[in-house]
């Protein structure tokens, strides 16, 4: 059981760090700062695949989550504080006190003093923790259309939010955004000589993330969510908490979405309102769709795909409207997806013929 | 010893009274049967007693608590566990993860130990396969173990559903129509399968059309016609009951 779990996921990191070596020898370096993008993303398409494959609930509001964690902890690392301090605030005492404030130069000399980035990261999760828990409580007693609307709904605001407040920069959004030292020597940053560090700090993330997603369905838990999709009443009949458990699904896919929004605000160095737009949700409901739904390795391989293309430019200026086609055209005739084709499937003795 | 108690349990739909004053019990280790004509609201009483339904007034009381109010999953926690009437397996699953969803009031592992399959996880996992196996071993299926529920015949999946609904150990099994769309084989060997399963002391309450399984097995029967209780008793005193065989015959003669 084991074994056969993490083997792919093995040679998924073999893959990557192929994909890095490829590049080197090619000279092709520049692709990585898209792919690293693309990875944080790829880690909000498998959280919302959680939700949506397995759990079958839709959710449109996953740039929503995306944003609040980037715009946090935008907020939190660049805001200055010295003059609050200066006023002797209790509470920005107390956190220098304790070593959570760091001050740095910015981009014009200034010497500002902001909270640390482990902190910003922690209360950025925190926070999403606690919108995902009081939009979905009321939110989740949908089903079906309703639910996307009401998702839909929650991404508008926090679109609008971020594009009308002060603090987020309105339609700027925060720039100047600090890098996010984890260890001694690695820092999420977008610095070209952290290129390939970044990379791969990336992709260890989304491996991470992908190995706990794999484990998670493969467990108890991951079958109640597949017989909530299956049948809601036969679930809850079984005594599965249907409610309690699309809940927590929600609540854990929204912190994918509110890391991936954290780390790639760092590595960019900022957040604009345009990540917390609709367009962003569809796309990623569009991704896991074409993936299969209940398919985390579809929706990885299909993130990847097409957030790399789309960030290359591929698309050019019909980019929103490349991933709209692509919904309308998986719903019309394959709505189990382009990956679903499962060919071991042929060579295996149908269970009836014996 | 009383089980189940059902006391004046009244539910309306609109201005149809489904079910109206209702009383009766189940005592521990009995076979116990509901039936009547289509529309009595035995189904209805049913997805009362699992709480699929709020109750319009009275009281349910399970092992002297009562259960009335309760969620459905609260109420398979309590130690009832049931079957659908038009069968409702879990599609996209095979039929051994159907009947280890069936453990799930047994097992305990959650988000954190799905995460991370702690060893403890690992072994709890590894039980809820192991009994889950016997029990598809038990009814026969277990070489579709691995098959697509949906894959599987009626009947199979009947089995499934059987197996899925005893994962959980029940204290109480609720049966909604057990023997329908089956042919008289199978339904001889359900009829079988349930006798068996009260023999290992789990309490059976059924709901049925197939008047010969009801007579064979139950040990008591109830009769509703138009959502009231018009007889209770055991089979062979039904079968005497004239007003039980003028809802069922008809009211031919005078």
């Amino acid at each position: 059981m084991k074994a056969r779990g993490y083997l792919p996921i093995l040679m998924l990191a073999l893959v990557l760090a192929g994909v890095e070596q490829l590049t080197s020898w090619t000279s092709t370096v520049y692709f990585l700062t898209q792919m690293t993008m693309t990875t944080y993303y790829a880690l909000l398409v498998i959280g919302l695949c959680l939700v949506m494959g397995y759990a079958g609930q839709i959710s449109l509001g996953h740039a929503g989550f995306f944003a609040i964690g980037g715009y946090t902890s935008a907020v939190l690392t660049t805001f200055d504080l010295t003059p609050l301090l200066a006023r002797g605030n209790g509470a920005v005492s107390l956190l220098s006190a304790a070593g959570l404030l760091v001050s740095r130069d910015n981009l014009y000399g200034e010497t500002l003093l902001s909270v640390n980035p482990w902190l910003a990261c922690v209360t950025a999760i925190i926070l999403t923790i606690v919108i995902a828990f009081f939009i979905g409580i009321p939110v989740l007693k949908l089903k079906g259309h309703y639910l996307a609307m009401a998702t839909l709904g929650f991404g508008i605001i926090i679109y609008r939010v971020a594009l009308a407040t002060e603090i987020f920069g309105e339609a700027d959004g925060i720039s100047d955004v600090p890098g996010f030292p984890l260890l001694p020597g690695v820092i999420v940053s977008g610095d070209f000589s952290n290129r390939v560090q970044n990379y791969y700090i990336a992709c260890v993330l989304l491996l991470i993330g992908f190995a706990l997603l794999q484990n998670l369905i493969d467990s108890r838990v991951g079958r109640a969510l597949r017989a909530i999709h299956g049948s809601e009443e036969a679930a809850n009949a079984m005594g599965v908490d249907t409610a309690r458990y699309k809940l927590y699904t929600f609540v854990l896919s929204a912190v994918y979405a509110a890391i991936a929004g954290i780390f790639l605000t760092h590595y960019n160095g900022g957040i604009g309102p345009s990540e917390a737009g609709i367009m962003k949700s569809v796309r990623y409901v569009a991704i896991v769709a074409i993936g299969g739904m209940a398919n985390l390795w579809g929706a990885l391989v299909m993130a990847g795909l097409l957030n790399f293309l789309s960030l290359r430019g591929m698309f050019g200026s019909y980019d929103d409207a490349v991933f709209g086609v692509i919904l309308i055209v998986i719903m019309l005739f394959a709505p189990q997806g382009l990956l679903r084709l499962q060919l071991w499937h042929l060579f295996k003795k149908s269970p009836r013929d014996s | 010893m009383t089980l189940l108690d059902i006391k004046d349990v009244n539910k309306h739909f609109g201005g149809l009274l489904a079910v109206s004053q209702v009383s009766f019990a189940v005592r521990r280790g009995m076979i116990k049967s509901v039936i009547g004509p289509n529309g009595a609201g035995k189904t209805t009483l049913f997805n009362l007693i699992a709480g699929n339904l709020p109750l319009g007034s009275g009281r349910i009381f399970f092992d002297d608590r009562p259960i009335h109010g309760l969620q459905p999953f609260q109420i398979a926690r309590r130690g009832i566990s049931r079957t659908f009437q038009n069968i409702k397996l879990f599609p996209g699953m095979t039929a051994l993860e159907n009947v280890m969803v069936g453990r799930h009031t047994r097992s305990r592992a959650g988000f954190l130990g799905g995460l991370f399959h702690f060893p403890a996880t690992r072994r709890e996992e590894e039980a809820i396969r192991e009994k889950s196996f016997a029990l598809l071993q038990l009814l026969d299926i277990s070489q579709h173990a691995d098959a697509e529920a949906a894959s599987l015949s009626f009947g199979q999946q009947r089995a499934v559903e059987f197996a899925r609904a005893l994962a959980s150990e029940p204290t109480l099994l609720l049966l909604d129509e057990p023997a329908a769309g089956l042919n008289i084989y199978e339904t001889a060997e359900i009829a079988r399968l349930i006798t068996k399963i009260r023999d290992q002391g789990i309490t059976v309450l059924l709901v049925e059309h197939d008047m010969s399984l009801v007579m064979d097995i139950s040990d008591e029967i109830v009769v509703l016609s138009f959502g009231q209780k018009i007889a209770e008793d055991i089979p062979s005193a039904i079968q005497q009951n004239r007003e039980v065989i003028q809802i069922y015959l008809g009211e031919a003669d005078a």
